[in-house]
């Protein structure tokens, strides 16, 4: 076995494999498929301070290899989170990082600060990059002040680790993550989903209720690798990558582009039982090019 | 039976007509207490455009051979490829997934409602209550006698009572313009429907004049089939649910479908 335990910002992960806010639901829709403690973590769905009903229904168009999403943060609010969800998650022996979003500095706060109080919880992962909502989320990631200023203000009140999560849906990733860095991030997830669109030819509507959605799966992956490695070369603190990883390989080139940890996504939807395959075929990766740890093939593209 | 991603064997492939196929499925564990109305997500290759599962019905479950029976309707790429499958392919099949139709108390007059391919689920639903000796009556709308699938099986389970929009079998019209739907309405303890989503509206509507118990099984498209997308929401009296996990089956009572 190669060494597969990763510290990222102080906290120890088993594995650098975790998944996605938002393909997970909260872990346990996983029990009757994996053994959800094999993963390094997860995080559970994008979490708000008030409770949200979410975007009208078609939330979803499937596309050339991936799917538009359009969900809109259906989540029950963070009291519904603390009261009924997080006595579930009390059972894992795993990382469990909560997404945080908001319409305003001030929601993403007083949310943060609720989820602080959960010992259980090692992180929040703060999403300053959904698409599908009006008011709020992706505008915080897509301007380098915004940025600053919700993710300092969460800072302000949030003790333990703090990870933000970026939007592809800028012109240069690598300032945003710097200013994200600089307002007190312990690690920056990348990316969300690409700002899309579908179109259904025959009745001329778009496919979608939101009209635009969120565009993941394997037609993003070069794209995210691409950043993944921008943002690796522009800061210091850990790099957490995903977009469109559906196997062991995948997650090696995201590795190999600077990440030091990865979150498998879409590929839940199509194989609930893919995640313990990546953890192996890793390994196996490892193992077959002798590398004792994950640590030597973090960052180390082949120039 | 719980949930579970399995490698199903294709023991058969049988061509209903034009363009329906019906794929009976071989497992290697166990089968049981599959109830209908649940569902099955059958990964269909790995090709571009078809990228996610497709969810269908379980038509018919067979416990001593160990396997389920998938109606397919050659609508895209997808169930286009899936009705190509040939005896001894596999295909990696979630399920059973959803919660399915409530059954009945005993001795209940029962009315099955269906239309085009959502006619899958009430196969099962039809032999479940035959065999807890029901009173079963199935109407089955097509648009023409041509869409009307094995009513000779059915027939086993009830009697048996078509419309065709072309009126080339059974009564002209639709299903609401069958005398079933008259005055005789009143006298069943329950109405279960499944098929296209105007057809599923009226039959509610006039249900819920009628008074009559009524469930329905939705249809919306999905990413995942087991409640982690929340892409297949519809509109419930408590909000926004998801149609792969609480249902796809749905007591009326619970959809916002007004009038």
């Amino acid at each position: 076995m190669a060494e597969l335990t990763i510290d990222i910002a102080g906290l120890k992960f088993k594995n650098p494999v975790m998944t996605a806010s938002g393909t997970f639901g909260y872990g346990t829709e996983f029990d009757d498929f994996i053994d959800v403690n094999s993963l390094g973590g997860f995080v559970v769905k994008g979490t708000t301070f008030k409770p949200r009903q979410g975007n009208a229904y078609p939330r979803m168009a499937e596309t050339p290899s991936g799917m538009l999403n359009a969900v809109g943060l259906q989540n029950g609010g963070v009291k519904y989170f603390v009261d009924h969800i997080y006595p579930r998650l009390l059972k894992y022996n795993t990382r469990i990082f909560v997404n945080v979003s908001g319409s305003t500095v001030e929601e993403y706060v007083s949310c943060s600060e609720q989820i602080n109080e959960l010992d259980h919880i090692s992180g929040i992962e703060l999403n300053i990059s959904c698409p599908n909502v009006k008011e709020g989320g992706m505008a915080f990631g897509t301007s380098c002040p915004a940025a600053e200023a919700v993710v300092s203000a969460v800072r302000k009140v949030y003790d333990k680790t703090l990870m933000v999560k970026l939007s592809p849906n800028v012109t240069d990733i690598s300032e945003i993550a710097k200013a994200v860095e600089s307002s007190g991030a312990d690690c920056i997830s990348l990316i969300n989903t690409i700002l899309a669109m579908a179109i259904h030819a025959e009745s001329r509507k778009p496919v979608l209720s939101t009209i635009t959605g969120g565009l993941s799966g394997p037609a993003i992956k070069p794209i995210a690798l691409r950043m993944v490695w921008q943002v690796y070369n522009s800061v210091k603190v850990p790099v957490i990558g995903m977009g469109g990883i559906m196997n062991a390989t995948d997650a090696i080139e995201f590795f190999l582009a600077g990440a030091s940890v990865i979150q498998v996504g879409t590929a839940n939807f199509i194989d609930p039982m893919v995640t313990p395959q990546i953890i192996e075929g890793i390994n196996d990766y490892l193992e077959r090019h002798n590398f004792k740890s994950i640590h030597d093939i973090i960052g180390n593209l082949q120039l | 039976m719980k949930k579970s991603v399995q490698n199903l064997t294709v023991i058969s492939n049988k061509q209903l007509n034009r363009d329906h196929v019906l794929l009976e499925l071989k497992s290697d564990i166990p089968l049981e207490g599959i109830v209908p109305g649940q569902f099955a997500n059958i990964l269909v290759d790995h090709s571009t455009h078809v990228f996610l599962r497709r969810p269908f019905s379980i038509y018919r479950v067979d416990y001593k051979c160990n396997s389920i029976s998938i109606l397919i309707k050659q609508v895209g790429e997808g169930t286009k490829c899936l009705s190509k499958c040939q005896t001894g392919d596999h295909l990696s099949v979630i399920f059973p997934l959803g919660k399915g139709y409530s059954l009945p108390e005993k001795n209940s007059r029962l009315l099955l409602v269906g239309g085009g391919v959502g006619v899958a689920p009430l196969m099962l639903l039809a032999d479940i209550l035959k065999q807890e000796a029901h009173q079963v009556e199935i109407l089955l709308g097509a648009r023409s006698s041509d869409d009307l699938i094995e009513l000779d099986i059915y027939a086993k389970f009830g009697n048996v009572h078509t419309t065709t929009e072309d009126g080339s079998h059974g009564i002209r019209g639709y299903v609401t313009d069958h005398p079933l739907f008259g005055s005789d309405l009143i006298s069943f303890d329950k109405v279960y429907c499944c098929g296209p989503d105007p057809m599923m509206k009226a039959v509610a509507r006039l249900a819920r004049q009628n008074r009559v118990s009524c469930e329905v099984s939705l249809e919306n498209t999905m990413a995942c089939g087991y409640g982690v997308c929340l892409c297949c929401v519809t509109d419930t009296t408590e909000g926004h649910r998801c149609v792969c996990t609480e249902g796809p089956v749905f007591d009326i009572k619970q959809l916002k479908w007004q009038n």
